[in-house]
C-alpha cells in the first residue's frame, strides 16, 4: 500500500474511533403511521403536524432524550399498514408507534403491534372492539371512542328541548353506529332515519324530505367530503336558518376551510375545541397557527397530546424504553398538561374526558371557527370500557 | 306524501338528470363515434370544477369563471388526446380502459399536487343564493339554473347535430365510421373536435356542480359510473339517448331514494325495511339498466346504423 492510501486509511479509522463515543445515546425510535395520500391526507397531515410541533419545539427530543420519528403512509390500505408496521418493528426496532388515522387500519395493526410488545399510542382511530374485549395493555388512545360523541349530541338535543329530530347518515357501519349512539341518549321522537349511499354527491331528495317533515332539529353523520356537500346543500335549501343542524365529522377543522360561511350555525361534537381556556391549549393553538398558518384541528390536538404523553413517559423513565413495565406505568400515569385541561385514562386506556358541543361562528380574528357552547358529557368513560378485562 | 312533495322531488330528479346529461352527451359521442372507452371523462369534469373554483377566486364572476374553466378543460382534453388517446384508437377496448384508468389516477394525483388534499369550495352566485318557496317547500334557486343550463345545452346540441354541417358529420360518423372516413372526411379532425366538445360539456358540468358539492381529488369517479349507466340505458352514440336516459336515471334515482324506503316500511317490518331500503334504492338505476339491456340491448333511443 502506498503512503497516501495508508494515511487516508489511518485517518478514516481514527475518525470512526473518535466518532463512536459521540453517539452515546441512540435516539428513541418512534414509528408514525397515518394516511398521508389521497383525500384523507388532510387528517394524517394534521396528526403529523401536531405531533412534530412538540418534537421540533424541544429540538428533536421528547422527555429530554433525542427521538427519531419515522413517518409512514398507510394509504388507507390495511394490508399496506401491516407491512409497514412489520418493517418498523423488525427492521427499525421502534419502541412506540403513534398516529393511526382510520379504524380499519387500526384493527389490522393492533394485534401485530401489541403482540410484539410495542406501545401503540393511537391519536385518532378508536374503534369499539379495542375499547372493549380486544383491549391490550400496550395500547394508549388519546382520541376518543366514536359512540361517545354521538351520545353527547343526544344529551345536547335533550337539553335544548328538541322533541322531533330527523336522522341522516352515510350507509356504512360507522354511520349506523353513530345514529344508534344518538338514539340511545335522545329522549324525543325520531322523525325519520335515512341512510344515503356512501358516494352520493347530491342530497336534494333527502333535504326535501327534511323540509317536508319539519323537525325541531337534524342530526347528520357525514365525514369529510360528504359532510362538505351536505352542509353546503343544507345551507342552500334555506334549512340552516330554520332547523338547527347537529353534525359529526362534517364541520371540523378539516372541512371549515372549504365550507367557510356556509357552515355558520351548524353544531359539532368533540372532546376538544380551539377555544378551551387553559395555558397548554392557548400555547398549542398559538404556536400551531404561527408555524403552519392554519387553525389546528381536533386531529392535530389529539396527536399533540399523544406527543406530550410520550414526552411525559420518557421523562419518567429517563429515556429507557427497554423496561416495558416501567414505560407502561409511566404512560398510564398520563402526567402531562393536556390541551383538554384534565386528562386521565380509563381501564381500557382510552381517555376519561368531557365532550363539548361546538357551534360554527366567526372568532375574534374574523375567521370561521368553532365555538364551544355546551358540555353535555363530563368525565365520561365510554360504554365499552366495561367489556375490557384490564383494571 | 303530498303532491307538492312529489313535485319537488321530481324537480330534484330533473336537476340531477341535467347534470348527468352534460356529462353523458360528451361521453356517448366519444364512445359512439370513435368506439373509444374514455374513462377519463370524469377527470375532465374534475379539472373543469377545479378550474372553475380557481377562476372564480380570481375574477369573482361566475360567467367569467365558466368561460375560463371550459377553455382550460378543452385545452387539457385536446392535449391529452394528442399525446395519449390518439395512440389508442385502433387498440382493443381493454387497452383503452387500462390507459384511461391510468390517466384517472394521474389526474387525481396532479390536482392533489397542485391544490392539496383538502376540498375546494365555490359559492353559489349571489343572485341565486336564497331559496325560493315552491308549493310551500324551500327549494334552492341555484338548482333552477342547473335545469335551465341543461335545457339550453340540450337545445344547442340538437341544433348542432341536426342543423349544421358538423352535426351531419357527427351523425354520419356515429352511424358508420368506416364509410365516413372513406367519403373523404378528415376523421382525425373530427375525433379531436368530438373530444373537445366532450371536454367542454364535462367542464360545464363541473362548473355547475362546483357550488353544490365539494371539489376534490377523485370527484369524477362516482359520477362517471352514473354517466356510463345513462349512456348504456339511452343508447351509445345518441345524444337524444343521453338526454332522455339522463332524465330517466336522475328521476328514478331521486324518487327511488325517497319513495322506496317508505314503500318498504309499509310492506315489511321496520328494522328489515331500514336495513334493505337504502341498499335497494341505490341499486335501482342499475336494475333499470339491466332491464333495458334485456329488453332493448341497443338502448332506449339508439342511433340507427347502416
Amino acid at each position: 500500500m502506498n503512503m497516501p492510501r495508508m494515511l487516508s486509511a489511518m485517518a478514516s479509522a481514527a475518525a470512526m474511533l473518535l466518532a463512536a463515543p459521540a453517539s452515546a445515546q441512540a435516539p428513541v425510535k418512534i414509528g408514525f403511521i397515518a394516511e398521508l395520500s389521497g383525500p384523507q391526507a388532510v387528517l394524517g397531515q394534521d396528526q403529523y403536524d401536531g405531533f412534530m410541533l412538540l418534537v421540533e419545539r424541544n429540538g428533536g427530543k421528547l422527555g429530554g432524550v433525542p427521538v427519531q420519528v419515522l413517518k409512514e403512509d398507510s394509504q388507507l390500505k390495511p394490508e399496506v399498514a401491516v407491512q409497514l408496521v412489520a418493517k418498523l418493528i423488525e427492521k427499525e426496532r421502534v419502541s412506540i408507534i403513534s398516529g393511526v388515522t382510520f379504524s380499519n387500519v387500526m384493527m389490522a395493526i393492533h394485534k401485530p403491534v401489541t403482540d410484539a410488545k410495542v406501545f401503540l399510542v393511537g391519536s385518532l382511530a378508536g374503534p369499539s372492539p379495542i375499547a372493549g374485549a380486544q383491549c391490550s395493555p400496550y395500547q394508549f388512545i388519546t382520541s376518543f371512542q366514536l359512540d361517545a360523541a354521538a351520545e353527547a349530541h343526544g344529551r345536547y338535543a335533550n337539553e335544548r328541548g328538541f322533541k322531533k329530530v330527523f336522522l341522516l347518515g352515510a350507509n356504512y357501519q360507522a354511520g349506523k353506529d353513530f345514529l344508534g349512539g344518538f338514539k340511545r341518549t335522545f329522549k324525543g321522537q325520531v322523525a325519520d332515519e335515512v341512510y344515503t349511499a356512501m358516494n352520493a354527491p347530491d342530497f336534494s331528495a333527502e333535504l326535501t324530505q327534511v323540509a317536508a317533515a319539519k323537525p325541531d332539529a337534524v342530526f347528520a353523520f357525514y365525514p369529510g367530503a360528504l359532510g362538505i356537500n351536505f352542509v353546503r346543500q343544507y345551507n342552500q335549501a334555506g334549512l340552516m336558518k330554520t332547523t338547527p343542524l347537529l353534525t359529526q365529522g362534517a364541520v371540523d377543522g378539516s372541512t371549515l376551510p372549504a365550507l367557510k360561511e356556509a357552515a355558520l350555525g351548524a353544531y359539532n361534537g368533540a372532546p376538544w375545541g380551539p377555544d378551551i381556556d387553559n395555558p397548554s391549549n392557548k400555547k398549542f393553538v398559538e404556536e400551531f397557527e404561527r408555524k403552519y398558518n392554519r387553525i389546528p384541528t381536533l386531529f392535530a390536538a389529539q396527536s399533540y397530546d399523544a406527543a406530550q404523553l410520550i414526552d411525559s413517559a420518557l421523562a419518567k423513565t429517563k429515556g429507557n424504553v427497554d423496561n416495558k413495565d416501567a414505560l407502561r406505568a409511566a404512560l398510564k400515569a398520563a402526567d402531562f398538561a393536556s390541551v383538554r385541561g384534565k386528562f386521565k385514562f380509563a381501564n381500557n386506556q382510552f381517555p376519561i374526558q368531557d365532550y363539548f358541543i361546538q357551534q360554527v361562528a366567526t372568532d375574534a380574528k374574523g375567521r370561521v371557527n368553532l365555538k364551544t357552547v355546551a358540555t353535555p358529557l363530563k368525565d365520561f368513560t365510554d360504554d365499552y370500557a366495561a367489556k375490557c378485562a384490564m383494571k | 306524501m303530498s303532491l307538492s312533495f312529489l313535485f319537488v322531488q321530481l324537480l330534484n330528479g330533473v336537476q340531477f338528470g341535467m347534470l348527468l346529461f352534460l356529462l353523458s352527451a360528451g361521453l356517448t359521442l366519444v364512445l359512439g363515434i370513435m368506439n373509444f372507452v374514455n374513462l377519463m371523462h370524469g377527470s375532465l369534469y374534475m379539472v373543469g370544477a377545479y378550474a372553475a373554483v380557481a377562476a372564480f377566486e380570481k375574477t369573482s364572476s361566475f360567467v367569467a369563471a365558466g368561460a375560463i374553466a371550459v377553455s382550460a378543460t378543452v385545452l387539457v382534453g385536446l392535449v391529452v388526446e394528442r399525446l395519449v388517446l390518439r395512440r389508442l384508437y385502433r387498440r382493443e377496448h381493454l387497452a383503452q380502459v387500462l390507459a384511461t384508468l391510468g390517466m384517472i389516477m394521474i389526474f387525481n394525483e396532479l390536482v392533489r399536487f397542485v391544490w392539496g388534499a383538502s376540498a375546494q369550495s365555490m359559492d353559489v352566485p349571489a343572485a341565486f343564493s336564497q331559496p325560493i318557496l315552491l308549493l310551500g317547500l324551500p327549494y334552492p334557486s341555484y338548482r333552477f339554473v342547473v335545469i335551465g343550463v341543461g335545457a339550453l345545452v340540450g337545445i344547442g346540441l340538437y341544433i348542432l347535430i341536426h342543423r349544421t354541417r358538423l352535426g351531419i358529420l357527427i351523425r354520419a360518423a356515429a352511424a358508420d365510421p368506416a364509410m365516413t372516413a372513406n367519403m373523404g372526411v378528415n376523421v382525425r379532425l373530427l375525433n379531436s373536435t368530438v373530444i373537445g366538445l366532450g371536454a367542454a360539456l364535462a367542464a360545464l358540468a363541473g362548473l355547475m356542480a362546483a357550488p353544490l358539492s365539494s371539489v376534490q381529488s377523485g370527484m369524477g369517479e362516482p359520477i362517471l359510473i352514473m354517466t356510463l349507466v345513462v349512456i348504456v340505458t339511452g343508447g351509445i352514440g345518441s345524444v337524444r339517448g343521453a338526454f332522455f336516459g339522463a332524465l330517466i336515471v336522475g328521476v328514478i334515482d331521486t324518487l327511488g331514494r325517497t319513495l322506496l324506503p317508505t314503500l318498504l316500511r309499509e310492506l315489511l317490518d321496520r328494522s328489515l325495511a331500514q336495513a334493505i331500503g337504502p341498499a335497494i334504492s341505490s341499486m335501482l338505476i342499475y336494475l333499470v339498466m339491466a332491464a333495458v339491456l334485456v329488453v332493448r340491448p341497443q338502448g332506449l333511443f339508439p342511433v340507427k346504423h347502416g
